[in-house]
């Protein structure tokens, strides 16, 4: 307990730069999972070649994506650059099949509504395919966060500040607790995270959390009369 | 009035959906298309809104060839009611039934207004205003997917199939309800159902089509019951069947109507006239 004292501010200024390289990564993959997941639905052909390049670039090892990109990129060996570029290819590789999945899951005869309602083919994106998209969008969003909230800890081993920092120190100098810290809070701050998104999807699709479809008034007097 | 001029549809790989239709569906009344799957019913209804663009021919409304129309203001000039009733599930009730007014530029204020007479036009309780589709049943679904349609005042609603989804009771409610509906409001309705008996109660006039478009017949119910153009009309229509063969029998001082598998269906009354009954 009294390693945690002594580097209280320590810990705080790793949780702080975990962060930072944690939400750059998700949003970015995000925001670009989308374009790539429509451009993959628009042919059979475009999406067995986008969705077998993402999960190859999944099978990258992410230790020496790490050491090669400052060479690649020219940034510095221990730059978070580095760190955000990688997890965002991790993210896409992740999210560009689930959000084609996605984009799938959508009716088809309520698009085809929409757009005999006249809807215009952006305002149906916006107001209709998006948002019904949602929930499989929010579900593949999930696993990118946890995800790569645990990968950043890798970064540690290259001595890129993260709270992968607080296990590769606490193993070389035989501090257990450093090293509980150090997981303990990953896994916190995964849960968090997550935590977050569920309720942000609860705000913005609140047509999801209605239970069971209900039946209308009428129909349970008419059932109670008989 | 809504004209097909020797239309046609091809898709690409060489499917021909229509060969070559003409027709003319006069203004406040209801026309429906009915025939098989194949028999390309639906992509016809579609041209009047632009959902299928012909390959040729022209779909004309009061005499404008649809082709010169941006499809998007069309499209929000016409009512369009399909089968699963295709509302939006991520909205409310309101919210479906405002949708296209709102597109359209009216004020949320004024859709909300009229969003609540047209659920009591269609029958339905103030409460589900709120409620999301899927707390609905299918038949209430059917009820908003009409009030949806009419929400702007469209002179013309196209009905895809629009009671394929519900149970029998629920249905025949829907097609009474529909029924009184244009009464009221004197729509060009263009209905599209494989379903004979649906399409002899809805429609003013029927349209009996063949695969690929080509019609069969065409007339009011009862001319095409009287005079079945075709075997294939005969088949469709159910001459054939011994629900559409009455004869009278005489029972106890009262003409009573058998069909010819000898089911007895009614009684015929004597103080209407053939006269009457036309009209």
């Amino acid at each position: 307990m009294n390693w945690l004292q002594s580097n209280l501010d320590q810990i705080v200024a790793y949780t702080g730069a975990h962060l930072a390289q944690s939400l750059p990564p998700i949003l970015i993959a995000f925001l670009l999972a989308l374009p790539f997941a429509k451009l993959a639905n628009a042919a059979g052909w475009l999406r067995t070649g986008i969705t077998t390049a993402s999960g190859l670039m999944y099978a990258i090892p992410s230790l020496p994506l790490f050491v090669l990109l400052p060479g690649m990129l020219g940034t510095g060996f221990r730059s978070p650059v580095n760190i955000i570029l990688a997890l965002t290819l991790y993210g896409l590789a992740l999210m560009v099949p689930s959000a084609s999945d996605a984009f799938r899951s959508v009716d088809r005869d309520v698009l085809s509504s929409a757009t005999a309602q006249g809807y215009a083919p952006a305002a149906r994106f916006w107001a209709v395919e998006l948002p019904l998209a949602g929930p499989v969008l929010l579900a593949g969003l999930r696993v990118v966060a946890v995800s790569t909230v645990s990968l950043v800890t890798v970064g540690g081993v290259l001595g890129v500040p993260s709270l992968g920092m607080l296990f590769v120190d606490g193993f070389r100098r035989g501090i257990p607790v450093q090293i509980l810290t150090g997981v303990v809070l990953t896994a916190v701050l995964a849960l968090m995270l997550d935590a977050l998104l569920v309720l942000a999807g609860r705000m913005l699709m609140p047509w999801t959390r209605r239970g069971a479809p209900r039946r209308s008034r009428g129909r349970e007097r008419t059932g109670a009369a008989a | 009035m809504i004209g097909f001029e020797n239309v046609r549809k091809e898709y690409p790989g060489g499917t021909v959906a229509v060969e070559d239709f003409t027709l003319e569906i006069p203004s406040h009344r209801s026309v429906v298309l009915v025939g098989s799957s194949g028999s390309g019913k639906t992509t016809l209804m579609r041209m009047i809104n632009r959902m299928v663009d012909p390959t040729a021919g022209r779909v004309l409304i009061d005499g404008e060839d649809v082709a010169h129309l941006d499809p998007v203001q069309l499209r929000r000039s016409i009512g369009y009611v399909m089968q699963a009733s295709g509302l939006l599930p991520h909205r409310t009730v309101l919210d479906n039934i405002t949708t296209v007014p709102v597109l359209r530029g009216t004020s949320r204020r004024d859709a909300r207004t009229r969003a609540a007479e047209l659920l009591e036009l269609v029958g339905l309780d103030q409460q589900v205003a709120t409620r999301y589709p899927a707390q609905l049943s299918g038949g209430q679904q059917q009820r908003v997917g009409v009030a949806r349609a009419l929400a702007a005042d469209p002179d013309i609603l196209l009905m895809d199939e629009p009671f394929g989804a519900v149970d029998p009771i629920v249905r025949a409610d829907l097609q009474q309800e529909l029924l009184r509906l244009q009464r009221e409001l004197r729509k060009t309705i263009v209905f599209v159902t494989h379903d004979i008996d649906e399409a002899f109660l809805v429609g003013d006039r029927v349209v009996l089509l063949r695969p690929g478009g080509i019609i069969a017949q065409q007339g009011a119910p009862r001319e095409i019951l009287a005079r079945p153009a075709d075997d294939f009309v005969s088949r469709f229509v159910g001459a054939d069947r011994g629900t559409r063969t009455l004869h009278l029998e005489e029972v106890d001082g009262r003409r009573v109507v058998v069909d010819a598998d000898g089911r007895a269906t009614g009684v015929l009354d004597h103080d209407r006239t053939a006269g009457e009954h036309m009209t």
